[in-house]
């Protein structure tokens, strides 16, 4: 008897492609987890006029497109993208399933996963397959503090999110080929119940201060409000936004929306400053995930001074001022 | 009037985060509770709502006996009832099944409602997943990250900003979203409230039996995923002290991480008198 040739899907997921890679690294981390499952990577690519993705998935890795493309597909639903993907994994049945972890993966996973009854792994950073093929998923919890190693024992396919960035996609090949297969928009589709009344592009590229690679905190050791406001300049200079504690929020000198901790944001900046901040728990609790933490304060003895990278002993006030004129001096040369 | 329910969760507080490092596990039986930031924002999504077009404003939450503080908590805000649903057979679910459970909730005590909300996610498992499944398990027109909401008649209207793009979105009620921390800044409970909260207010406890779940009907609804460990991450930090006056500590610290800086940044701050050797 023939065995089902095994197979590993990735969800092509192109909307904000030229800022976010996902579906590309995804493809790559398939290929790597196909070899010893001896599967195939198969790229699924919804939409309308998607012959560009088509050909990107291709040379970035996938065996098969399973490719839908209909002009009532123009837009990003998620519902006919749930209908459609539903009934291709129950014609099909792959063994794993990835999603890129963008806002749009996020809600639409989920969904999925219920209505083909089987698991889900959220924003994972890490992917691996066990000799049975059982994909076992690491995902970050309490801010990036901790992380579980997750699988789906019984229940096919093994869903997950992975966070854009978690791996490297393979440098583009425009000689690879892949089986294209073209599908038909099945008529069985209901209009979706959401309607999509605006939808624009974010005039500037929107930052967040989670997704901003560059973070500027200040903690009550910046003095006084005047102080604080001047952390708006050094973020500026860098692109980065600027982050607060807990007393500074209640003292007015930043909003609610700058709180970064357990009960506010958790940020994952590629590197963070902090100014004049203790450390204490329910600030660093947001800091997992910080790549590089660079600390200045009076006190060398700070919890935030010894989890840094680089802890600068000086007034945060005074240091802000320097690093601000200096910087400018070299971004001028 | 308008019936909303609002779906919280109480999470540890991280302050109190008993560690075992023997099974390498958390022992959430010990750790002290708070109410889910994103939730609390969801609560505060409702109460606005309810002050504008009259509500009638539930709460439900899944957890042990003493996440019943949460309820007391969303009702010292100013929410009118309660539902907590505590089991030990409903313990260690994932979404799938909390998805499941909370919607089997929602069809026993609040099948007339009109609106659910969610926080868009916790800040224990960050999964973000309970809220969109619910939407499957019940069948309803839904959205994520809701930044702002807007009641006309039957019709919700939903802005929200994903994957750089804002929309705004339209759906008839019934309906789900979840709420982000973007906007709805939850408001303190009153002591007054808190007073009445804690006495003459009543709170609804189910079991997995008063929802009609049973070990048999949880296996085709139950977890799909495990755990198979937790452990924490141990970043690896160099931790180099620079100490002086500001201006040379700050011209120290350019000069030694200038190319990761600009790496970071991306534009080069990288000094120019360096190559002149």
């Amino acid at each position: 008897m023939k065995e089902k040739q095994k197979s590993i899907w990735v969800f092509g997921d192109y909307r904000n492609y030229y800022q976010n890679r996902v579906t590309l690294q995804l493809l790559s981390k398939a290929v790597d987890l196909a070899r010893p499952m001896n599967a195939e990577v198969c790229a699924v690519v919804i939409g309308c006029d998607i012959d560009e993705w088509i050909m990107e998935y291709t040379a970035h890795g996938a065996d098969r497109i399973l490719a839908i493309d209909h002009p009532s597909l123009i837009g990003y639903s998620t519902e006919y993208y749930l209908s459609l993907v539903e009934q291709l994994v129950g014609q099909r049945d792959p063994d794993i399933l990835l999603i890129g972890a963008t806002d749009f993966g996020r809600e639409f996973a989920p969904r999925l996963a219920k209505r083909l009854k089987t698991g889900l792994s959220a924003d994972c950073v890490g992917l691996d397959i066990t000799p049975e093929g059982l994909l076992v998923q690491i995902a970050p919890s309490f801010g990036g503090n901790m992380l579980a190693e997750i699988v789906t024992e019984k229940h096919r396919p093994q869903m997950a999110t992975v966070r854009p960035g978690t791996f490297k996609e393979i440098p583009h090949n425009h000689e690879r080929t892949a089986i294209v297969e073209r599908l038909p928009l099945p008529d069985n589709l209901s209009a979706p119940r959401v309607r999509v009344v605006e939808y624009e592009r974010a005039v500037e590229r929107e930052h967040t201060i989670e997704n901003a690679s560059v973070i500027v905190c200040g903690g009550r050791g910046m003095g006084n409000r005047n102080n604080f406001k001047k952390l708006k300049e050094l973020a500026n200079l860098l692109g980065g936004d600027v982050g607060a504690t807990r007393p500074v929020v209640y003292a007015g000198w930043a909003d609610h929306g700058a709180l970064v901790g357990q009960a506010g944001k958790h940020i994952k900046p590629k590197i963070l400053f902090s100014f004049g901040i203790s450390g204490a728990i329910q600030h660093t609790a947001g800091l997992g995930e910080a790549n590089f933490i660079v600390a200045i304060n009076k006190n060398p003895q700070a919890t935030m001074m010894k989890m840094a990278d680089v802890a600068i002993s000086a007034d945060a006030g005074d240091l802000l001022g320097s690093l601000i004129k200096e910087l400018k001096k070299r971004i001028r040369e | 009037m308008l019936n909303i329910v609002v779906c919280i969760k109480q999470v540890p507080m991280v302050t109190e985060l008993p560690w075992d490092e023997k099974s390498a596990t958390l022992r959430r039986d010990l750790a002290a509770g708070m109410m889910n930031p994103a939730c609390k924002h969801a609560v505060e999504a409702a109460l606005q709502m309810k002050e504008k077009h009259g509500a009638v404003v539930t709460v439900l939450t899944m957890g042990p006996p003493v996440a019943e503080e949460v309820l007391r908590e969303a009702l010292a805000m100013g929410v009118d009832g309660g539902l907590l649903i505590s089991d030990r057979l409903l313990a260690g679910s994932d979404t799938y099944a909390t998805s499941f459970i909370l919607a089997e909730a929602v069809r026993k005590a609040c099948p007339q409602f009109d609106l659910i909300l969610c926080g868009a996610y916790t800040s224990d498992s960050e999964t973000a997943q309970v809220g969109p499944q619910m939407a499957e398990e019940l069948n309803l027109p839904a959205a994520a990250y809701a930044e702002n909401l807007e009641i006309n008649g039957r019709t919700l209207r939903v802005r929200r900003l994903v994957d750089n793009f804002r929309e705004t979105l339209e759906m008839e009620f019934p309906a789900l979203v979840t709420v982000s921390m973007e906007k709805y800044s939850p408001r303190y409970a009153s002591f007054r409230g808190l007073e009445e909260a804690f006495s003459d207010r009543d709170i609804f406890v189910f079991n997995a039996q008063d929802l009609g779940i049973t070990p048999e009907n949880l296996a085709g609804h139950g977890s799909r995923t495990k755990v198979r460990k937790v452990f924490i991450r141990k970043a690896q930090k160099q931790n180099v002290m620079i100490t002086g006056a500001a201006a040379s500590a700050a011209g120290e610290f350019l000069d030694r991480y200038q190319g990761m800086i600009s790496a970071a940044i991306g534009k080069s701050i990288e000094s120019k008198k360096k190559a002149v050797e």
